[in-house]
């Protein structure tokens, strides 16, 4: 009987496939055992793991003083993290929905985002607020809503949404590194999506928090999406190449501070934009963009920015959230518009 | 008269269902609410004639203080009182946009300050002149909150105090998150452990990140004390507008201890606040402490207190004053001279025409400071906001506008 031949190569490589659930799950693993003052907290983060299960296991191999299972109140959660984090540690703040920030609003508004400044800087907060947002998962109100905008609107705080499993795993672990406060936003309709798994290289060297990337090239119209509406952009990109049209991807990642250069240099050798958002319109992070890009591209412009995103409503109930979201169809029909102009 | 305690009936089986703690009729036509009652379970050591009482339970907690220590808590008194009327008058004659007095609640500062060690940490609301006094923070520092200079400008690293928060309440939950990294960082379980103060006032009980406070502060056994100000006015609302139950009571609901303290009572004040730091450091807190007194000023210079309290109030809690009780038991066992208040009056002066000179000198603030510090890491949207207004700005240099 031959000796048994062991592959070593699976185990020695630094890459894995991973959901984009288990790309932050490791990633804040890893910033973890990087840091001992990273401290995790939240409603269930601990023995569940977090309603979504992002933090699984850290509480059992990092004990219970670095993974806070919280009392139910979230002003408690952003409040007592700004005094752990005057005290010197770097608290990662779980907020288990959305809709469930608004108790926390006050802290983060008064708290987070002015102390640096109030101290002249000598006291830095540096925090992370981590949210789960966006539609599609058929839940009840308060579960799906997109409320980045209010914190991209407020001095003093950095946001970021990351849209897939590498970014997911590089980004939480630079959010945490930062010595800003930052919000941090994840696409929870997406966590544990099957066909969102990519090869995660642990060993690759990450481009930095604050900049957007384009994910695919074109040269019809270009399309900035961030988050749950990445996946959208790029489905309708895939659709739009059969109808013979290129259509640039550009994925924000950075919410605030905007890295728009990127956005900029596509539109004026495309002359057109549409801005892809589940959040309403009005007064959003989406009105921003088309704001910026007539400022810096009025004269590259072919047609007006146009946006496709969530109304200017509650959420509605789940029934009928998939005509509120930005889908492909409605995508495509801003692509048609826009060259039609 | 009765007391709040009589109004009120926390026990199950004690009396009556508890009801508002609205004063009756007859203390009305009386023209005085009972607020200058601290009721029975108040804890006082110099009575507002200046007679020491004994106390089982505390005396042992300032059984070290000597008559020149009790004569530094004097002057600590006298001096701040100066610097916050010397404050209250550059308010009036336009050097302040605003001044938070804190008359009536010297013994409550200093007795609660000068109880803190130096490795105590303390989160201030906005009216703790006197605790930043004895943390070091020299009363120039608190000058361009007023004057509209800047937030503050001491080290809150360096002397351990936070600063000033001026939404209500906040400052609670970050004192808790604070003292539970203190008790994470294995510094809590002996006499010479870290503790954490937190200042608030009646008011600020009624918010619910101080309900918050409680409750994490609690679960976490956080060496945290809670000292509540009971200065019976939050701006125009008296104290029955937020409770009906004693205030120090309600740690009963939390599970840990509530105490109230006379708070015109320096030697009291400094007694129970030993006492809760003590607790606290052996790792048994959190602690409420209630210190009961009176607002004798307004809430803010722009204030009218005319509009909604009775002068008698004010005449009545006179007769409490924080200052004038120590200086007759200091003159009654010959603790002082005249020479020594003399001296401290010359230094009150002179502490205050610091004050003054240092305000009429201060600088306008640079117009480049409000994109400073925005982040720790810099925002190119800051920074081109920046240079693009002093770009503007300096197209003016020239008259060319």
């Amino acid at each position: 009987m031959a000796a048994p031949v062991i592959d070593r190569s699976a185990t020695a490589s630094s890459v894995r496939s991973l959901t984009l659930g288990k790309a932050l799950n490791l990633g804040l693993r890893t910033a973890m055992e990087a840091d001992p003052k990273v401290l995790v907290m939240g409603e269930d983060v601990g023995k569940l793991g977090g309603v979504f299960r992002i933090t699984d296991g850290l509480q059992k191999d990092f004990g219970e003083h670095r993974v806070l299972d919280t009392p139910l109140a979230e002003s408690g959660i952003i409040g007592t993290a700004v005094g752990l984090a005057v005290r010197g540690f770097r608290p990662v703040c779980e907020i288990q929905f959305d809709g469930f920030i608004f108790p926390g609003f006050d802290q983060i508004v008064s708290q987070v985002a002015k102390l640096h400044n109030r101290t002249l800087g000598r006291v830095k907060v540096p925090m992370v607020i981590r949210v789960p947002f966006g539609g599609g998962i058929g839940a009840v109100e308060h579960h799906s809503e997109s409320p980045e905008s209010y914190f991209a609107h407020t001095a003093g705080l950095k946001v970021v949404a990351c849209s897939n499993a590498v970014d997911a795993y590089w980004m939480i672990q630079q959010a945490i590194a930062c010595d800003d406060p930052v919000l941090f936003f994840e696409p929870k309709r997406l966590y544990h999506s099957g066909f969102m798994k990519a090869d995660v290289d642990t060993a690759a060297t990450p481009q930095p928090l604050f900049a957007s990337k384009v994910l695919r090239r074109g040269s019809t119209a270009t399309v900035v999406a961030y988050g749950p509406s990445v996946k959208v952009a790029l489905d309708a990109a895939t659709a739009a190449e059969e109808d013979g049209h290129s259509l640039e991807v550009i994925d924000l990642r950075a919410l605030s501070p905007l890295d728009l250069g990127p956005v900029f240099e596509s539109v004026r050798r495309t002359g057109r934009l549409v801005v892809v958002s589940e959040a309403p319109s009005e007064a959003s992070l989406s009105s921003e963009i088309a704001a910026r890009v007539q400022q810096e591209c009025f004269h590259s412009l072919e047609a007006p920015v146009l946006r496709v995103t969530g109304f200017d409503t509650p959420y509605p109930p789940a029934k009928l959230e998939e005509h509120f979201l930005p889908d492909l169809d409605r995508v495509l029909e801003a692509v048609d518009r826009s060259l039609a102009w | 008269m009765s007391s709040p305690e009589q109004w009120t009936h926390p026990e199950p089986r004690g009396g009556p269902a508890a009801t508002a703690a609205a004063p009756t009729a007859e203390q009305v036509i009386a023209g005085l609410r009972a607020t200058s009652e601290g009721g029975p379970e108040l804890v006082q050591l110099l009575t507002p004639e200046g007679e020491r009482v004994e106390n089982a339970e505390f005396d042992r907690y300032v059984a070290d203080v000597t008559a020149e220590d009790l004569r530094g808590l004097y002057r600590d008194m006298v001096l701040v009182r100066r610097v916050d009327r010397e404050a209250n008058a550059l308010q009036r004659q336009g050097q302040l946009g605003i001044w938070v007095p804190l008359l009536g609640q010297e013994a409550a500062q200093i007795g609660a300050g000068r109880a803190m060690r130096p490795t105590d940490m303390a989160f201030p609301s906005y009216r703790e002149h006197g605790v930043a006094w004895c943390k070091g923070v020299h009363p120039t520092e608190l000058l361009g909150i007023f004057r509209g200079t800047d937030h503050g400008t001491w080290d809150s690293v360096e002397t351990r105090f936070h600063p000033y928060t001026i939404v209500i309440g906040n400052q609670v939950l970050n004192a808790a998150g604070y003292a539970m990294g203190q008790r994470f960082d294995g510094k809590v379980g002996d006499a010479d452990g870290e503790a954490t103060m937190c200042f608030f006032g009646d008011g600020a009980t009624s918010q619910g990140d101080v309900h918050e406070g409680f409750v994490w502060a609690s679960v976490y056994d956080a060496p945290l004390v809670f000292f509540c100000q009971n200065n019976q006015w939050a701006i125009s609302e008296p104290t029955e507008r937020q409770t009906r139950l004693p205030l120090y009571q309600r740690a009963r609901g939390y599970g840990f201890p509530g105490i109230r303290v006379d708070g015109n009572d320096v030697l009291a004040t400094l007694a129970v606040s030993r006492w809760a730091l003590d607790v606290c450091r052996q790792g048994n807190g959190p602690v409420l402490i209630e210190a009961f007194t009176y607002r004798m000023d307004a809430h803010t210079t722009t204030d009218d207190p005319t509009r909604y309290r009775l002068s008698d109030e004010l005449e009545a809690w006179k007769l409490k004053d924080p200052i004038e009780r120590v200086r007759v038991n200091l003159v009654r066992h010959e603790h002082a001279e005249q020479d020594f208040f003399d001296s401290v009056q010359a230094e009150a002066d002179e502490l205050a025409a610091e004050l003054r000179e240092f305000c009429f000198s201060m600088p306008e603030p640079p117009v480049g400071q409000m994109f400073d510090h925005v982040y720790a890491e810099a925002s190119p949207l800051v920074a081109a906001q920046r240079e693009e207004f002093l770009a503007y700005q300096a197209g003016f240099a020239g008259g060319e506008h």
